[in-house]
């Protein structure tokens, strides 16, 4: 029974310390302005929409969501498709320098973004793509193939190869095989591995703060980043922004959650 | 249905490991084939050549006459049960039987009509509709071979099917092969590292070791006729016998124990080196008094099995010999024992290379 309870209440302390902020950060985005450097009160009281009203009236906050959408939707669309046809390739196909090729799609992903910045920031600006939806998309996938690949290479090796070699006897191309054995078995790893490229672009700051140019083109995270004034930080409105742009993902997760922790490949083979 | 030609055939892996050292193999059309030997042996590895799921390193492979070596599985008219069974668990019954019509472009009311036909062979109308998951494990075996039935193929290569089932479904679903393959007359390559199924199954059977064969023949040919030490271990329950001796002058051969034998049934030319192995099977040996067998033993252990008795002698030089005696045989251990071999079978194998002596 002792261990039972040290674990429950290391669990609720963990819990505790992940949640707090969050609904610290949802009650405060409720707070009026004027209460929110008074003393601490743990039980809301007196909220108002104050501060979502002028994000989305005053700020059009609707911009930076809209332009954050299309941008991580893109990436992770173009990501997981063309992640699951290399990583596929690279999990079951032989072809000489598999090996190193893994080790560099590995490799790429390592570089500090900061390094990259200037030197992407002139080759899109040659290629004139600087403060458009292709100048975020196409640095984001630098950084978010690899991670893709290297998931989805670990995904599809989890598979037993007997049933693709099933269905090579049967009769199917490995194309078909891909898309009507492997990637309805692999769809919770192919979820996580979609969700966690659109957390990253979705949460990314760096690129787009230096790729974009005007209000018209921020993303979420820039778009709060420059709410900040020459002579106040408007809290409250920060606070809602974050609360806004954590709704979305966090919806995404909960819509996949099912998919992903599912285990589908029960019954494929023996036990 | 068609012909099987293994031609000279060896698999190299690349990292240097030798399954498939030299071998040659024909299955005749309609015949079933099966592949037996240790794990390891290269067996499940052959199949997967003849399947198209290997590509040999040299030599090269004939269905119907027709050379495949270069072909992908799905080009040579095979079908395939694989250990594990392989079903697609995202699939339901009907989905996995129809799989490989569909992909294969059959007409619609083609492919209804097939898989009922082989549904109602196996007995699985009842589970069309479930998936792999909700199914026993006899079952998804029944599901593995429909997938294969459905198709029609000029091949099918089974790949240990019954290896997953428990000793009483295994046994039954072997003879339901049995019937199965007769009915159909399909030709079949059958793996296994079971001697018992290889010999009730096969028509013919093919004796494989660290990647050769070493006898194909009859099963009731390999086990009264076995080419090699190897077989002649591997191929029979209890194991055979096997006793050193020394070949001495008059074609006689002295065993340990001091007793000798004349080399009987051996009319071709003996090894140059004087060492002969002896072997005799457990049911070619009678318990005698035990002052007049050819061998006197010390009785170790006696394991009852119903319809006969398994006893474990010791001979005087240490060896252990095992007995199958009926089941009223009444022996305490320790007790001695007089061994008397069955001149009729006796088998003579050359130590040095293993074989037999003809």
């Amino acid at each position: 029974m002792r261990p039972a309870r040290w674990a429950t209440i290391g669990l609720a302390v963990v819990l505790l310390a992940i949640a707090f902020p969050l609904y610290w950060t949802i009650v405060s985005s409720f707070t009026p302005e004027a209460r929110l450097f008074q003393a601490p009160d743990l039980v809301p009281r007196g909220l108002v929409l104050e501060h979502y009203r002028a994000l989305f009236a005053q700020r059009d906050f609707w911009i930076p969501i809209r332009n954050s959408l299309v941008v991580a939707g893109t990436t992770t669309a173009l990501c997981v498709t063309l992640g699951v046809l290399c990583a596929y390739a690279l999990a079951r196909l032989r072809f000489p320098g598999k090996a190193p090729l893994l080790a560099l799609v590995l490799a790429v992903g390592m570089f500090p973004q900061i390094s990259v910045v200037s030197p992407l920031y002139l080759l899109l600006r040659e290629l004139r793509l600087i403060n458009t939806y292709p100048g975020l998309v196409l640095p984001y996938m630098t950084f978010a193939m690899p991670l893709a690949v290297w998931l989805l290479v670990g995904v599809f090796r989890q598979l037993p190869p007997e049933l693709e070699e099933a269905a090579l006897v049967d009769g199917a191309s490995r194309f078909r095989i891909l898309r009507e054995v492997v990637l309805p078995l692999a769809l919770p790893g192919v979820a996580a591995t979609a969700m966690l490229t659109f957390l990253y672009c979705w949460n990314e700051f760096l690129f787009a703060l230096s790729f974009t140019l005007g209000p018209d083109r921020y993303t979420v995270p820039v778009a709060i980043a420059l709410f900040r004034g020459r002579y106040q930080v408007p809290w409250g409105q920060i606070l809602a922004a974050a609360v806004v742009a954590t709704a979305p993902v966090a919806l995404v997760v909960f819509a996949l959650q099912r998919r992903i922790v599912q285990g589908l490949t029960a019954g494929a083979v023996k036990g | 249905m068609a012909h099987v030609a293994v031609e000279s055939v060896r698999k190299v892996y690349p990292n240097g490991h030798v399954a498939i050292g030299q071998v040659d193999l024909t299955v005749a059309d309609g015949e079933l084939m099966v592949l037996v030997g240790p794990s390891g042996c290269g067996k499940s590895t052959l199949l997967r050549l003849i399947a198209g799921l290997e590509t040999p390193t040299a030599g090269r492979i004939l269905i119907d006459g027709r050379d495949v070596t270069s072909l992908p599985p799905q080009d040579r008219d095979v079908a395939m049960v694989f250990q594990s069974y392989a079903l697609y668990p995202h699939l339901t019954v009907r989905e996995n039987l129809a799989f490989g019509l569909r992909v294969r472009r059959t007409p619609r009311d083609v492919i209804a009509t097939q898989v009922e036909r082989a549904a109602a062979a196996l007995g699985l109308d009842p589970l069309l509709d479930r998936k792999p998951g909700q199914l026993s494990g006899g079952q998804r075996q029944r599901v593995a071979l429909g997938r294969a039935m459905v198709r029609n193929p000029k091949v099918f290569l089974l790949d240990e099917p019954l290896s997953n089932l428990d000793a009483r479904l295994r046994m039954e679903t072997r003879a339901e092969l049995a019937r199965l393959h007769r009915r159909l007359g399909a030709t079949s390559v059958y793996v296994t590292h079971d001697q018992e199924e290889a010999m009730t199954l096969g028509e013919r059977m093919a004796v494989i070791r660290d990647g050769r064969i070493e006898q194909v023949a009859q099963p009731l040919e390999v086990y009264r006729r076995p080419a090699s030490l190897f077989v002649a271990e591997f191929v029979g329950a209890p194991p055979m016998n096997l006793l050193p001796g020394e070949l001495e002058a008059g074609r006689q051969v002295r065993l340990a124990g001091g007793t000798t034998l004349p080399l009987e049934g051996v009319r071709g030319g003996l090894p140059a080196h004087s060492r002969v192995t002896l072997g005799v099977r457990p049911q070619d040996v009678t318990l005698v008094h035990p002052l007049k067998g050819d061998l006197a033993a010390l009785v170790d252990v006696v394991e009852h099995r119903g319809s006969d008795v398994l006893i474990r002698l010791r001979l005087e030089s240490g060896a252990e010999m095992r007995v199958v005696a009926a089941a009223t045989t009444a022996l305490q251990p320790e007790a001695p024992a007089g061994l008397r071999l069955d001149r009729e079978r006796l088998h003579w194998f050359d130590p040095e290379t293993g074989q037999r002596l003809e």
